[in-house]
């Protein structure tokens, strides 16, 4: 996924923001793929990338072996009821000026039949399963609470019935109590309805208790992705290795031992990224290959899959089914 | 809301009273002459009886109270006995007369008013109904040619003035082309198609010009109002939902967009009855406009009085209008 820079008077582009770039992975049916990373590594633009709510670049992104990655209009329309998203922003993303009612319903009036009462009914279903009182139906969007304004923003993601959600940073808004709450109407939801999520944070500690899969990115590309466990306890690559390290641990006795690792500079612009390895500019254990030659992905057995010179490519990619990009 | 309103009726009691103070003075104390058109040979002494006769010996508070007895009381009464055939009291009231003219002020704004509503209530009307497709269109396709084209047009509406716009419009329209009168007939009755096209190709020129310099204003406004409300996050929600995309600008973004907008209008409207002043004078449309013109013009401080005072009144409710709008398009906001 690549965003043009445009400059100028006449606004010619001028280059390219690789916001991401060059990558693929796979989320398989029923499980959480948590997607973590700093500020502006393309975390968010993964997820809508996925979405199509943006139009990538190149590659391709294929949902239950349905290609979406360059359909348009009325076609990639039509598979929007299976693939939904949970925003970050509870507030800005409901339109104001419409009821709860008629946010939650207004998929089911573009991709249903349903009788007006039915659509009322499902509505007020879905305003149950997200634990909102029905009586709500008819109120504006500011007038609830932040958590409940998520939950809104669930109910109307759920409202297709869809089998893939992003959550992009659902709980970056919310207050540590509310974060709880909603974690666990995911957790619920996701036991309840066999969805799919691509849970997208930059809370490691909330990533762990959802995720059975992360990938860790920096700078438009995934650099480590692993089993929850594999990647928490043996962490490979220099970056996910910092990353864990800022992880505050609750109990203080062993909080005054943590080693932190901390890395130095700043991350370079995507628009003009290093030659070698993206995370070259800071890696501790930085060489001179990494400099030069972009490292490929290596599988170290366990679906543990790291991106970095120290691991030399083993054995090559298998292939699964379910999602994949590639943007 | 009906408490507020009432509450914000009641407050503006006081405000337009003020107002009304604040016009005569500045009347007052203006240095015109009610004599100072009539002939030089009429000797000073007379000239001070004529001021006299007017009034104008008293000192201002007593002038002012008289105002407003006859404005405030006499006037409405009068209102009330044509509407219902009532009679109150023996109906011999003194009302606010004009000084020029001799006749009441406000039988000469009910003459005026038909006209002046025409011409610029309609170019009104004609520029919101250019101006709000333009705001879209041009949002949603920001810098395209179209959004330039737009951007140019607006610019031009804004910055030539339209003493300008209405005489080369004569210029070219009537003068060189023959196609439209250069003169506004207000006396021209609509009583069959004839005369209905008539009265079509006389309004055009002068709404023309106006419409122009109102859509310029009202398309700058919806189209940053747009542009505001098409980068919000709700706008990419309902994409993801999966709704059409005239749907999601139509009802998503242009209600939402519509809010400051419709504000706008409603403040905007006071001015369509005061009258463009200078479009009226270039198509010779006797509206209010030139009503005041001609009242400014004669120190007719009766006229000009009552007139900037009806104004006053409509900028005040005008403005109540617009916060009531808000609160009833702005779920998010309640007057208690």
């Amino acid at each position: 996924m690549y965003f043009p820079i445009v400059a100028g008077v006449f606004r010619r582009k001028v280059g390219e923001v690789k916001a991401v770039d060059d990558v693929s992975f796979d989320i398989f049916e029923g499980e959480t793929l948590g997607l973590v990373g700093e500020s502006g590594c393309g975390k968010s633009t993964v997820g809508r990338s996925i979405l199509r709510l943006y139009d990538i670049t190149a590659g391709e992104i294929s949902i239950d072996g349905a290609a979406i990655g360059q359909i348009s209009g009325s076609t990639l329309r039509r598979m929007r009821p299976a693939m939904q998203m949970v925003f970050q922003d509870p507030q800005a993303s409901l339109n104001p000026r419409m009821t709860v009612a008629s946010i939650i319903s207004e998929p089911l009036e573009e991709h249903t039949s349903l009788s007006p009462e039915d659509k009322l009914d499902r509505v007020g279903s879905l305003m149950d399963s997200v634990g909102l009182n029905r009586d709500f139906m008819n109120r504006y969007p500011h007038e609830f609470s932040g958590g409940q304004r998520q939950r809104i923003g669930i109910a109307r993601a759920l409202a297709l019935n869809p089998r893939f959600i992003v959550c992009d940073e659902p709980i970056a808004a919310l207050d540590v109590s509310i974060q709880a709450q909603v974690i666990n109407l995911l957790e619920d939801l996701q036991a309840e309805l066999g969805l799919t999520y691509l849970f997208i944070s930059h809370d490691l500690s909330m990533v762990r208790h959802l995720a059975s899969r992360v990938a860790v990115m920096y700078l438009g590309k995934i650099v480590e992705l692993a089993p929850r466990d594999t990647l928490y306890e043996s962490p490979r690559h220099p970056y996910t290795q910092a990353l864990l390290s800022a992880v505050p641990e609750p109990d203080p006795e062993r909080e005054a031992h943590r080693e932190r690792i901390i890395l130095k500079g700043d991350v370079p612009s995507p628009a003009n990224p290093p030659k070698g390895c993206t995370f070259c500019t800071r890696c501790p254990k930085v060489m001179d290959v990494c400099r030069t030659v972009p490292p490929a992905p290596s599988l170290l057995g366990d679906g543990h899959e790291v991106a970095c010179h120290l691991y030399p490519s083993g054995s090559g990619l298998g292939n699964e089914t379910g999602t994949n990009t590639e943007a | 809301m009906l408490n507020y309103t009432i509450r914000r009726l009641l407050f503006t009691i006081p405000v337009l009273l003020f107002i009304s103070f604040i016009v005569f003075l500045l009347l007052d104390l203006a240095p015109n002459d009610p004599t100072g058109n009539l002939p030089l040979t009429i000797p000073p002494d007379v000239r001070e009886r004529i001021r006299q006769s007017l009034g104008l010996g008293e000192p201002i508070h007593v002038r002012y109270f008289l105002w407003c007895v006859q404005f405030f009381v006499n006037e409405p009464l009068n209102i009330l006995e044509q509407w219902t055939g009532l009679q109150f009291g023996s109906g011999d009231r003194l009302r606010v007369q004009s000084w020029a003219t001799r006749s009441p002020v406000v039988d000469l704004i009910v003459e005026r008013m038909p006209q002046t509503l025409w011409v610029v209530g309609m170019s009104y009307v004609v520029g919101i109904i250019i101006a709000i497709p333009i705001g879209v269109i041009s949002a949603y396709r920001q810098y395209s040619w179209f959004d330039q084209a737009g951007t140019f047009v607006s610019m031009v509406g804004f910055s030539v003035p339209t003493f300008f716009t209405g005489v080369l419009m004569i210029v070219v329209f009537s003068v060189h082309l023959d196609w439209f009168p250069s003169i506004y007939d207000t006396t021209h009755r609509v009583t069959d198609w004839q005369s209905f096209w008539f009265q079509v190709r006389q309004m055009i020129m002068p709404v023309s010009v106006l419409a122009l310099f109102n859509a310029a204003q009202i398309s700058r406004f919806m189209r940053a109002s747009m542009l505001d409300n098409l980068s919000q996050d709700y706008v990419r929600t309902a994409r993801a939902k999966g709704v059409r995309e005239p749907v999601v600008l139509l009802v998503h973004v242009l209600r939402n967009s519509l809010i400051p907008v419709v504000t706008v209008i409603a403040l905007g409207i006071p001015q369509v009855f005061g009258g463009a002043i200078i479009t009226e004078q270039v198509f010779k449309v006797n509206g209010l406009g030139q009503l005041l013109i001609i009242g400014i013009q004669g120190a007719d401080i009766p006229l000009v009085q009552t007139l900037t005072f009806i104004f006053a009144v409509l900028i005040v409710f005008f403005n109540l209008i617009a916060d009531l709008l808000y609160g009833i398009l702005d779920p998010r906001i309640r007057y208690e």
